[in-house]
């Protein structure tokens, strides 16, 4: 079943694919309102990686996630996690890899310690077997091992339930929105907590709406309505960018973009932050671009060429 | 094993730290039995009588005094006529009157025949007739007193004897309705509602991704309860035996036995409908109306099952609180063996494989 898999794909380095995913089709609902989680995904990790899966709410994340750990079937296509199908192997699938939904699901009135025990042995592991691989992480809320699970603030809930998915050492670790209502500072600290994991030889897969964490994965697919719009390391889908990117600001941001979309060298105009960031066609002009804002009462306007980074990507991707 | 008594230990934790569920649990049969017991008894106790004494002579001063003197009835209110019958009866508090006629005693010395009319109120039937029938036997009894042994001609003496219970309390018959029904009601709907909360909070997700056996997850779900169960077990037959005065004729082991059996039959349903539903709210509304009532008008403690019309008897027989409604009373009153249970105890048994199972089977290891 392997072989014969990987044959029609001539450019994936065969047998290293900690997760294969081949035209993965999901669809819920009847006959008559079928909505359509994936349309046909297929990429592959490889082992030891850390790929991201980077779209916004409803692209399809959570379903990709939940027929990759067995939890749902697909509705066409396949995949192989670790070595074993996920339809027919998926006993085995549940031993070896580890998931972290994207909803907190822990018990919240067992106490911390309680919850990574119940998990421990769950897994036909102990805390002390594997304790080496989460020290680092579970160190960080040993201090409240007598609270109750439900009490603990969201960056410490997020550090609980990465233990208990780590506790049994599995070969692959879903993430799934992992960093989702999770305050700054505590994203930052979980991202380097994944690189840690990394360096121990875990495949880590890690879904996220958040574009700025796509350049901490070594390899992203950035997902929409159920389609991959592209899979390849962040610096590469950022090079592939070929349009000149121009960020703005002006008194009236509104009429400001409004304005713009007139203009007919501009190609898409979208707020960023407290800018508006330009896609101008190749070869425009920027003295009549200024002199389209003066035109139009936009006096003090500030523009400045940037570079791309992921999200103007993402919105190129998906305009096409 | 090792990970079979932690799944065990997690669902205490659940039950222990979740203080309403443990008073539902614990709290709620000792609610039950004493309401059952007391309140909502068809015995009728302290009702409310009046008197019309138009004779005021011995035999009738005589027979009000062995009125009031029964626990059956209070005298609320003397009337002093026929007119006032009508208003102390639509006041509603007077639920009977006893009217004795002049001359009442010389009649019964002289022509040895007396009447009392008993006026009752028949907007509650089975009231009015019970306590007409209380009355009458107040009356007789004092009548056979005052004849002593001289003998009447040609009369007949009907005899009764209510065997297993001469009393006819009612209690003898709640006791093992109630039984049945608490441990129905705790059992079914508190296990319905374990896996499904799972499914609802989200840990279901998480605990599927393991290499955990659906057989043991239900397991694990079901020895918790089945240990307070045991605890309800005690309480209900305490309660029974010391406060309401209903013996245990039969043997202690065997209704222990039987009742385990029950609660067995009882989770394995609950767990049935916990695997097979999706949300809490459907699990327990399906425990309420699909379990609580049929328990509750089929099982023959309330309506008796050989009243009913052909489709509802054939329907009781799924009822599984029946089988145990009359293993209970054939041990607990009748005093009954094994010998004569068997068969009901066979059928339970049958029931709880059945549940256990089909809820095995429905257990989804994914989540749709």
């Amino acid at each position: 079943m392997e072989k014969s898999f990987l044959n029609k794909k001539p450019n994936g380095s065969p047998g290293d694919g900690a997760v294969v995913v081949e035209n993965i089709v999901k669809h819920y609902g009847s006959n008559k309102e079928t909505v359509q989680a994936l349309r046909g995904v297929s990429f592959e990790v490889k082992k030891g990686e850390m790929f991201g899966i980077i779209g916004p709410d409803g692209a399809g994340k959570t379903s990709l996630f939940r027929i990759l750990t067995t939890l749902l079937l697909p509705d066409g296509g396949s995949a192989i996690v670790n070595g074993h199908d996920i339809v027919k192997e998926y006993k085995a699938i549940r031993k070896e890899v580890g998931y972290m939904p994207g909803r907190f699901s822990l018990y919240q009135d067992l106490t911390v310690a309680e919850n990574l025990e119940f998990f421990a042995t769950i897994f036909n592991t102990t805390i002390e077997e594997n304790y080496d691989l989460i020290k680092d992480i579970y160190s960080q809320i040993e201090k409240f091992k007598e609270r109750r699970a439900g009490k603990l603030s969201g960056g410490m809930k997020q550090k609980l339930a990465l233990s208990c998915a780590l506790i049994h050492r599995p070969v692959v670790l879903f993430l799934d929105e992992p960093t989702t209502g999770v305050d700054v500072v505590s994203r930052k600290e979980f991202w380097d907590m994944l690189k840690q994991l990394k360096a121990q030889g875990i495949t880590i897969l890690v879904s996220t709406p958040y574009m700025d964490e796509a350049g901490l994965c070594d390899r992203v697919a950035l997902i929409q309505n159920g389609q991959l719009l592209s899979v390849d390391t962040p610096q590469a889908i950022i090079g592939q960018y070929n349009r000149p990117l121009l960020a703005i600001k002006a008194q009236q941001m509104l009429r400001l973009q409004n304005d713009l979309k007139q203009y007919e060298d501009v190609e898409d105009c979208y707020p960023f932050g407290e800018y508006h960031h330009l896609v101008m066609k190749a070869g425009y002009r920027e003295e009549q671009l200024r002199s389209f804002l003066e035109q139009h009462g936009h006096h003090s306007a500030e523009v400045c060429t940037i570079q791309p980074n992921i999200e103007d990507c993402f919105m190129a991707l998906m305009k096409n | 094993m090792k990970q079979f008594l932690s799944f065990v230990k997690k669902e205490f934790h659940h039950i222990l730290r979740d203080k309403r569920t443990m008073f539902i649990l614990l709290g709620m049969p000792v609610m039950q039995i004493l309401i059952f017991g007391f309140a909502l008894t068809n015995e009728v106790k302290n009702s409310r009588i009046a008197v019309l004494d138009n004779a005021n002579d011995i035999a009738s001063t005589a027979i009000r005094s062995e009125l009031n003197a029964s626990r059956y009835f209070d005298i609320a209110a003397d009337l002093h006529s026929y007119r006032d019958i009508e208003e102390a009866f639509r006041e509603g508090k007077i639920k009977l009157v006893v009217v004795f006629p002049q001359q009442f005693n010389n009649d019964l010395q002289h022509f040895n025949t007396a009447q009392v009319q008993l006026v009752a109120d028949a907007s509650d039937p089975n009231v009015a007739t019970t306590l007409v029938n209380y009355a009458t036997s107040i009356i007789k009894d004092y009548q056979s007193r005052i004849t002593g042994d001289r003998r009447l001609p040609y009369t007949i003496d009907t005899e009764m004897r209510m065997l297993y219970n001469p009393q006819l309390k009612g209690a003898y018959n709640f006791v093992p309705g109630v039984m049945a029904l608490v441990l129905m009601l705790v059992c079914t709907m508190m296990t319905a509602i374990t896996i499904v909360r799972e499914k609802e909070m989200g840990t279901m997700e998480v605990m599927l991704v393991s290499p955990v056996r659906p057989l043991k997850i239900i397991v694990a779900k079901a020895v918790p309860y089945l240990l307070l169960s045991m605890i309800n077990i005690t309480t209900i037959l305490l309660l029974s035996v010391f406060v309401l005065d209903v013996p245990i004729n039969g043997s202690l082991l065997l209704l222990i036995g039987e009742s385990v059996l029950f609660t067995l039959t009882t989770l394995s349903l609950g767990l049935l409908i916990s695997s097979a539903t999706n949300s809490q709210q459907t699990a327990m509304f399906i425990s309420l109306t699909g379990l609580f009532l049929p328990t509750v008008l089929l099982s023959g403690f309330m309506f008796p099952i050989e009243n009913m019309p052909l489709p509802l008897r054939i329907i009781s027989h799924l009822v599984p609180a029946r089988w145990y409604y009359e293993i209970a009373r054939s041990v607990m009153i009748k005093g009954l063996g094994l010998g004569a249970i068997w068969k009901e105890t066979l059928i339970l048994a049958g029931m709880t494989l059945f549940f256990l199972v089909l809820s095995i089977r429905k257990f989804k290891i994914r989540l749709a």
